[in-house]
């Protein structure tokens, strides 16, 4: 077989600085110009999706195996990581709550950072680990071995059979992960402040009422249900254009949960603005 | 021989019918890639098809245009009068209805039994009830030889020979008038491959359909096809060369003196390997 000369890279064409610059740049404008099609064509996926949620209801038999998929089986691991994040805030906070004798406080920061913040981001990087993923490589492996070609010869619109029940699962089940999470980080939190730091169980919840309110339980619910939205499309969107083989599979199990932990971070980060404002307007004495 | 000459004596062959399918000027690029060029295939109602020719030359591609899985970057697909690609997703879906597809790896779906893969199309159509549905899916199941012991298994659970009957017999709940099959043989022993090869005639003379067989293997195309089409790679042709090097019937396939036809028919490697280590260099 014949093999390419020693000196073949000699051969390439030098183009300097100037070149190099260019190439780079170019590199990056392409970069640039794929993520705002992919954007766009996930805006699309969305629209479709709710388009047809709103024109017809899926059927009962692929409704309930996904509400059961993504939020039974997801249930204990949400229970768990929410205790474990609230005993977590009790070792970090405690220290700190001590130097200052506000250790009768603690309460009020695990309670509030669970409802507001960690609760649904939690419920939400628990869903995209365990669900979204396996949505993506689910879906994916059905584009590879012709599933949704199958789907779509027998008359039955892939996006409507596939994206819809789990977009509806997500949506409705994320939560009541979160009031999990939250509960359970709670009842962490409490468990590891009364019992191994010795902190008074009534001064606890006495201080923890005075700082958490429902609009609080409120704000971390309403986030998380663009949470499961955002698990929901970006998980199917990359099983859906998965590219061919056990490794394009691969590949879209991860981004699907990399592109969801991004964009929910996001989220959260916007969400939680609006929301404050929406606040103030309402309580503008308590702002 | 030439394809127009070939083409001419085999009208002569075949009973004129009325077209069911046509094919015209069909041109397939997927991004800078040409898979498919003017290519134009005219399919009487009744007929079945043989489509031969070396992997990546566009088989499975063309098949897909015709259920309008896939649309063309220029050109058109008509069926029974209509342009597909002027169809809205509704008449698309009605449209879809009339075919069956056997695809390559049956593509039955892992989640669920053979009974409800069987059963899919007709709880999708949501016009029987399910007493009349599992008594279709056991006729279906029967027809292409199964046993309904067979019914509560998940496709994992069934050997290739199995699944492909299964995907046959999900073709044909419906009772489709046009059945698709894209390698159905492909992956088979030899006894199972003729099992097929049986089922493939035996649904053609029971239910009266018209058959569209995309296959590398010579025996299926002899034994099921009223007539061989050859499509040839792009990237082998010349210019002003036609992608469809052979059109006529099973035994002038088997005669043609092309050396393309020729060589494929009989399996012959000749200066291909050659060529492929020149190309990489």
């Amino acid at each position: 077989m014949a093999s390419a000369p020693p000196n073949a890279v000699l051969e390439t064409p030098r183009r300097g600085v100037g070149g190099a610059v260019y190439d780079s740049t170019a590199d990056v404008g392409a970069v640039v110009i794929r993520w705002f099609e992919t954007l766009g064509d996930m805006t699309l996926f969305m629209w479709r999706t709710i388009a047809w949620l709103a024109t017809r209801m899926p059927r009962r038999d692929t409704i309930i195996p996904a509400f059961y998929n993504i939020g039974v089986l997801s249930l204990p691991v949400v229970a768990l990581t929410g205790t474990f994040i609230g005993m977590v805030l009790a070792v970090q906070s405690y220290t700190q709550f001590k130097q200052f004798g506000f250790e009768t406080r603690l309460g009020a920061l695990i309670n509030l950072s669970m409802c507001r913040e960690l609760g649904p981001v939690l419920a939400a990087t628990m869903l995209a680990g365990r669900v979204g993923s396996a949505i993506a490589a689910e879906v994916g492996t059905m584009r590879v071995t012709e599933q949704i070609d199958a789907l779509t010869s027998m008359g039955a619109n892939p996006i409507h059979y596939l994206v819809v029940p789990r977009f509806l699962g997500c949506l409705l089940m994320i939560p009541s992960l979160t009031i999990m999470a939250i509960f359970m980080g709670i009842v962490g939190g409490w468990l590891y402040s009364v019992q191994v730091f010795g902190i008074d169980s009534y001064h606890y919840w006495h201080n923890s009422q005075q700082f958490v309110h429902n609009w609080d339980l409120f704000y971390g619910i309403f986030k998380s249900v663009f949470f499961g939205a955002t698990i929901a499309i970006v998980s199917c969107y990359r099983g859906f254009n998965c590219a061919p083989g056990a490794e394009g599979v691969g590949r879209a199990a991860t981004a699907a949960f990399v592109l969801s932990f991004v964009i929910i971070l996001m989220l959260d980060f916007f969400l939680s603005i609006g929301l404050d404002r929406v606040h103030n307007m309402i309580w503008p004495e308590l702002g | 021989m030439a394809a127009s000459a070939i083409k001419a004596k085999a009208t002569k062959s075949v009973e004129p019918a009325e077209t069911l399918i046509e094919l015209c000027d069909l041109t397939v690029n997927f991004g800078r890639q040409a898979v498919l060029q003017n290519v134009s295939i005219s399919i009487p109602r009744g007929q079945t098809l043989a489509i031969i020719g070396e992997s990546g030359c566009g088989k499975t591609v063309l098949l897909k245009h015709i259920i309008g899985l896939l649309f063309p970057s220029s050109g058109h697909v008509e069926f029974d009068g209509q342009r597909i690609d002027s169809l809205n997703e509704k008449e698309l879906t009605a449209l879809r209805g009339r075919f069956g597809f056997l695809f390559q790896n049956a593509a039955l779906f892992d989640s669920m039994t053979v009974a409800d893969n069987i059963a899919f199309p007709l709880k999708e159509a949501r016009n029987m009830g399910s007493q009349k549905i599992s008594q279709v899916v056991s006729e279906r199941l029967k027809q292409v030889g199964l046993p309904n012991t067979v019914l509560g298994k998940r496709p994992a659970q069934l050997s290739g020979g199995m699944r492909k009957r299964v995907g046959l017999a999900r073709a044909l709940v419906m009772s489709p008038e046009v059945l698709l099959y894209d390698e159905p043989t492909t992956g088979l022993d030899p006894i199972m491959s003729d099992v097929i090869n049986e089922l493939i005639m035996r649904t053609r003379d029971q239910n009266a359909v018209t058959s569209i067989v995309v296959t590398h293997d010579m025996k299926t195309a002899q034994k099921v096809a009223d007539r061989v089409v050859m499509l040839y790679p792009l990237t082998r042709l010349k210019a002003s060369e036609s992608q469809i090097i052979f059109d006529g019937t099973p035994e002038e396939v088997m005669a043609c003196k092309d050396k393309r036809v020729s060589q494929f028919v009989r399996g012959e490697a000749g200066e291909r390997l050659l060529e492929m280590e020149q190309a990489t260099g």
